[in-house]
C-alpha cells in the first residue's frame, strides 16, 4: 500500500523581505488524524499554513496532495484540491448571510440561486448543529457560531484536509467541547485535521501527533501520547533538557516591606485576559513568562491601558488613581515600550531627535513646545549615554539599526523619568552586543530605583535581569518565581504544569 | 427540517435594507412636505418626473459610484468622465461624420476606457482609489476643454429630433390652471436610468459578480479567503463605473443637446453625496442600490425646496452639506448600535489615519 498520508511537505522554504519565515520545513498529515502544529511567536506556523492554503506561493520544495505534487497560486486553487481553511481572525464577511458565507466563492454559476442556496444551507447547519438560520446576517451570529459556519463551510466542499488555525481562542469552554466533538466526527470520517492552538491542554486533549517550528525551522514530529508537556515546552523554546546551567542573577534590591510603587488589583481589559493582580516594588525588576498568547504582552497593556481597560483598581505609591488612558499612566511616572516596534514604537519619518522627545513632548503639553536647543541637549544627551550609533540626531529613525531604533525608544521614556518602565521584548530582532547593553541598562535602572516589568521570549534574559518571574498560561496567571537559584527547567515545569 | 427554519424566517433586517429604509422614509416625508409646502407644483406628477427626467445622468452616475462604493472603493472621476463624454458626442456629431449609433458607441467607448484603465491600476497594481481617479478626473477635464472650448449646439437633425422626443402617457397627467388636461410626458434618459436601475439591482442581488462584490467591500482579506477573486472582481466593478459614466454622457447630451465644458462639473461629489444619503456606506459592503435613486431625488428635493422658497440659492450647498454629515453619523450610529463594537466613525481605510498591521509570520 502506498504512504497513507493526505498532505506532504518536503523542504518548503519561504522569505519575506529580510525574513526567512520557512526553511526547509517537512510536514506530513495522515487520514483521519489530528496533528497539531505547535511553535512559538515567529516559528512559521502562520506561513506554513498559508503556504499549504495557497495564500503565499512557496520558494522552493514540494507539497503533494495524496501523492500528486501541486502547487498553489491562489487560495481557490487548494480549495479545490479539496484543502478547508478556518483561519484564527474568523474569514467571513460580516455584511453578508450565514448561507453566502458558506457558499460564496465556490459556486460555477454566474447566477446566484438563493433559495437552493438556501435551503442547502439549512441542511448543513442542521446536520452539525448550529442553531443559526441560514438567511440571518453573519454580523448577527456570535463568534463561536462564525466559527461553526466556518468548519461548516470547509465541510460542504468535501474536504480531505481541514486546516484549523488557533480555531479556540474565542470560544468558552463549551464551545471548545463542542468544536472538538465536531473534529472527533471529521476525523472518522477520514479527514485529516491540522489544528494550530497555543492552549497545550487541548493539543494533548485532542491530537494524535504532534510537529513543532522554531526560527522557520523544523524541530519534529512526535506521537502526542509519548511526548510529555514539559519535553513539548523545551522543544518549542528551544532549550535541551540538560540545559539547565545555573544562571547568576542579581539579588533582590528590594525588601518585601517596601510598599509597592504601583499594585493593581482585578486588572482587566478587553483583550481577554482573566482579571490579575499585581504589584511591583521601588527599585524591583520583574517580569510576565509563558508561551506566547499566554497573555503576557495583553497584561501590561493592560497596565498601562494600552488596551480598553475593562476593570481592577490601581494604587501609584499607596495612592488611588485612575488610569484609563495611556497618558493617565504616563502622567503617574508609568512609561511602556511596546512589543511591536514598528508599528506602535517609532515614527518612521521623523528624526532621532523628534523621536526621543516625543513623549515628554506629551507630558507637558502641545502648548508649551520644547524648544530646538532643550530638545538638542537632551537628545545629544541620550545618543551618548546610551551609546545610539546615528550619523546625527537629525536623522529619520527608520535608517536606523532595529537596536539602535529600540534604544532611540528607550530614551524616549527615560526622559520623562519614569518611577515604573514597562519593556515588552524591548531585545526582540536586535544583535546580540544591543541585547547585553539594554539589560545591562535594565539592571542599572534598577539600582536608582526606577520599577521596571520586563518581557523577553528567552528565558535566559530574563532569569538574568528579573529577581520575580510570574507564569502565566492561558490568559492567566499561573504561578510566581522568585529566589536567587532559579533555572529554565523551573520555568518550565511551571509553564507544563500550570502550577508553582 | 428543524422548525426553526421551517416557514418565513424572521431575520434582522440587513445593514443594507435598514439604511435604504431610512433612506426612502426621509425622502417620502421631505416628498410630502413638499407637497404639504407648495402643493401647486409638487402635486403634479409632471414635477416628480421632470426631477427624474432631467437629473437622469446623475441618477445613473449614482448607480456606478454606489456599486464601486460597495466595493469598498470610490471614483471621483465620473463627472468629469461624464462631462467629456458629451463634448466628443457633440463634436462627433456636428463632424458631420458621425451618426447617432456612432456617438452612442462613442460615449460608451470612452466610459469603458476610463474604467478598464483606472480599474487596472486600482486592482492589480493596488493603487489608491482616490488617487487614480483623482487623476482620472484631471485628465477627463483636460482633455474636455482641449476638444472644444465652447458650447457646441448638436444640429444633426436625427440627434435634434431624439432630444425632443418625448414619451407621452396620457392617463397619467394633471389638469393645468385653465383646466385642460396635460398628458405627462418622460423624457427617454428616465427610462434609460429606470431600466439600468432595475438591471443593477439584479445583477447586485443574484448574479456572482454582485455578491462578490459585497464580499470584497465586506472584508477584502475574507473574501480572499473564500476564494473570491478579490482583484478582478473590483476591476470589474470600476469598468461598470465608467460605462455608466458614459452612458450617464450620452444621456446628458440627449437631454440638453449641447456639448459644454460645463457640463455635468460637480457631479462627483453629488453623487457620492447622493450614494450616502441613498444608504450606501463610504466603507463598503453596504447598500441597496435602490437607494441611489432615492438618494439623488432627496438632494434633488431639497434643492427644488430651496428654489421653491425663493431663498439664496447658496442655501442648498449649505443644506445638502449639513444632510450629509448626519448621513455619515446617522449610519456610524447604526452601525456602532448593531455591531456591539466600539463606536467609529464609518469611514474608509483611506479616508482614516490606518494602523499598520504587522506582518504576521508567527
Amino acid at each position: 500500500m502506498r504512504s497513507e498520508n493526505v498532505l506532504e511537505m518536503h523542504g518548503v522554504c519561504k522569505s519575506f523581505p529580510g525574513v526567512r519565515a520557512l526553511h526547509d520545513v517537512g510536514f506530513a498529515l495522515r487520514k483521519g488524524e489530528i496533528h497539531a502544529l505547535m511553535g512559538e511567536n515567529g516559528a512559521g506556523k502562520s506561513t506554513l499554513i498559508k503556504v499549504m492554503t495557497g495564500v503565499y506561493e512557496k520558494d522552493a520544495g514540494r507539497v503533494e496532495v495524496d501523492g500528486k505534487p501541486v502547487h498553489f497560486r491562489s487560495p481557490q486553487e487548494a480549495q479545490e484540491t479539496g484543502i478547508g481553511t478556518v483561519y484564527q481572525e474568523i474569514s467571513l464577511c460580516p455584511n453578508l448571510t450565514v448561507a453566502e458565507n458558506m457558499f460564496i466563492g465556490r459556486g460555477r454559476y454566474a447566477i446566484v440561486r438563493w433559495k437552493r442556496m438556501n435551503a442547502k444551507a439549512a441542511r448543513l447547519l442542521d446536520s452539525l448543529d448550529i442553531p443559526v438560520r441560514p438567511t440571518q446576517q453573519l454580523s448577527s451570529c456570535s463568534l463561536a457560531v462564525q466559527q461553526m459556519i466556518a468548519i461548516a463551510r470547509a465541510i460542504d466542499m468535501d474536504c480531505k484536509i481541514l486546516i484549523l488555525d488557533e480555531p479556540t481562542s474565542s470560544l468558552d469552554e463549551d464551545e471548545v467541547k463542542k468544536l472538538f466533538a465536531l473534529m472527533r466526527e471529521l476525523k472518522s470520517r477520514g479527514v485529516g485535521i491540522v489544528f494550530v492552538t497555543h492552549f497545550l491542554d487541548q493539543v494533548y486533549e485532542i491530537s494524535d501527533r504532534i510537529t513543532v517550528l522554531r526560527n522557520g525551522e523544523l524541530i519534529g514530529e512526535y506521537e502526542a501520547a509519548s511526548l510529555s508537556q514539559f519535553e513539548l515546552v523545551s522543544k518549542m523554546m528551544g532549550k535541551a533538557l540538560g540545559d539547565v546551567a545555573k544562571i547568576k542573577r542579581r539579588e533582590p534590591l528590594a525588601s518585601d516591606a517596601e510598599a509597592p510603587v504601583f499594585e493593581g488589583k482585578a486588572l482587566s481589559s478587553d483583550a481577554g485576559i482573566r482579571p490579575f493582580d499585581f504589584a511591583i516594588r521601588k527599585g524591583e525588576v520583574n517580569g510576565f513568562i509563558g508561551l506566547l498568547g499566554s497573555g503576557r504582552s495583553e497584561s501590561v497593556r493592560a497596565i498601562f491601558a494600552a488596551d480598553k481597560v475593562k476593570g481592577g483598581e490601581v494604587r501609584m505609591n499607596g495612592e488611588r488613581v485612575r488610569i484609563r488612558a495611556p497618558l493617565h499612566a504616563m502622567k503617574q511616572g508609568i512609561g511602556y515600550l511596546p512589543e511591536d516596534r514598528k508599528g506602535d514604537g517609532i515614527i518612521a519619518e521623523l528624526s532621532v531627535r523628534d523621536n526621543i522627545i516625543l513623549a515628554l513632548q506629551v507630558m507637558e503639553g502641545f502648548l508649551r513646545p520644547i524648544s530646538r536647543k532643550r530638545a538638542e541637549a537632551f537628545a545629544e544627551e541620550y545618543v551618548r549615554s546610551l551609546n545610539i550609533k546615528t550619523p546625527s540626531t537629525d536623522t529619520p529613525i527608520k535608517s536606523l539599526s532595529g537596536g539602535n531604533q529600540q534604544k532611540v525608544i528607550l530614551a524616549r521614556w527615560l526622559l520623562t523619568h519614569p518611577d515604573y518602565l514597562i519593556l515588552d521584548e524591548p531585545t526582540r530582532g536586535i544583535d546580540v552586543g544591543t541585547k547585553v547593553e539594554i539589560q545591562k541598562l535594565v539592571l542599572k535602572l534598577a539600582e536608582d530605583g526606577v520599577s521596571v516589568t520586563f518581557i523577553s521570549s528567552e528565558i535566559e534574559e530574563m532569569l538574568r535581569t528579573c529577581s520575580r518571574l510570574i507564569v502565566m498560561k492561558d490568559r492567566q496567571i499561573v504561578g510566581e518565581l522568585s529566589g536567587t537559584n532559579l533555572t529554565q527547567s523551573d520555568v518550565m515545569h511551571v509553564i507544563a504544569r500550570g502550577e508553582a | 427540517m428543524r422548525s426553526l427554519n421551517a416557514g418565513k424566517p424572521k431575520d434582522a433586517i440587513s445593514n443594507s435594507n435598514l439604511l435604504f429604509l431610512i433612506a426612502a422614509v426621509i425622502f417620502v416625508l421631505m416628498y410630502g412636505f413638499a407637497i404639504l409646502r407648495y402643493p401647486g407644483s409638487f402635486l403634479q406628477f409632471q414635477t416628480f418626473f421632470d426631477l427624474f427626467s432631467l437629473n437622469a445622468p446623475l441618477i445613473i452616475i449614482t448607480l456606478g459610484i454606489s456599486i464601486v462604493m460597495i466595493g469598498g472603493g470610490i471614483d471621483i472621476s465620473v463627472g468629469a468622465v461624464t462631462g467629456l463624454v458629451t463634448m466628443c458626442c457633440a463634436v462627433l456629431l456636428e463632424s458631420g461624420t458621425g451618426s447617432v449609433w456612432s456617438a452612442v458607441l462613442l460615449a460608451l467607448g470612452i466610459g469603458v476606457a476610463f474604467g478598464l484603465l483606472q480599474g487596472y491600476l486600482i486592482s492589480y497594481l493596488e493603487i489608491q482609489p482616490f488617487i487614480i481617479t483623482l487623476a482620472g478626473m484631471f485628465l477627463a477635464n483636460g482633455l474636455l476643454t482641449t476638444i472644444h472650448k465652447d458650447p457646441l449646439n448638436v444640429t444633426l437633425p436625427a440627434f435634434v429630433s431624439l432630444r425632443d422626443f418625448e414619451l407621452v402617457i396620457p392617463w397619467l397627467g394633471t389638469k393645468n390652471r385653465l383646466g385642460n388636461f396635460i398628458p405627462l410626458e418622460i423624457k427617454p434618459g428616465a427610462v434609460i436610468a429606470a431600466a439600468l436601475i432595475v438591471i443593477l439591482v439584479v445583477v447586485m442581488k443574484w448574479s456572482r459578480f454582485g455578491r462578490n462584490l459585497y464580499a470584497v467591500g465586506g472584508n477584502s482579506q475574507s473574501a480572499l479567503m473564500l476564494g473570491i477573486n478579490v482583484r478582478r472582481t473590483k476591476f470589474y466593478s470600476y469598468a461598470l463605473c465608467g460605462l455608466l459614466s458614459g452612458i450617464a454622457g450620452f444621456v446628458y447630451i440627449m437631454t440638453t443637446g449641447a456639448g459644454n465644458v460645463g457640463n455635468a462639473a460637480g457631479f462627483e461629489m453629488k453623487a457620492i453625496a447622493a450614494a450616502i444619503i441613498g444608504g450606501t456606506m463610504l466603507t463598503g459592503g453596504v447598500g441597496n442600490l435602490f437607494g441611489s435613486p432615492v438618494g439623488a431625488l432627496t438632494l434633488l428635493t431639497i434643492n427644488e425646496l430651496i428654489r421653491a422658497a425663493g431663498v439664496n440659492s447658496n442655501y442648498q450647498a449649505i443644506v445638502s452639506g449639513f444632510l450629509l454629515y448626519v448621513f455619515i453619523v446617522l449610519q456610524s450610529v447604526v452601525v456602532w448600535l448593531r455591531g456591539r463594537g466600539d463606536f467609529r466613525l464609518a469611514l474608509p481605510s483611506w479616508l482614516l489615519p490606518g494602523r499598520r498591521t504587522a506582518e504576521d509570520r508567527g
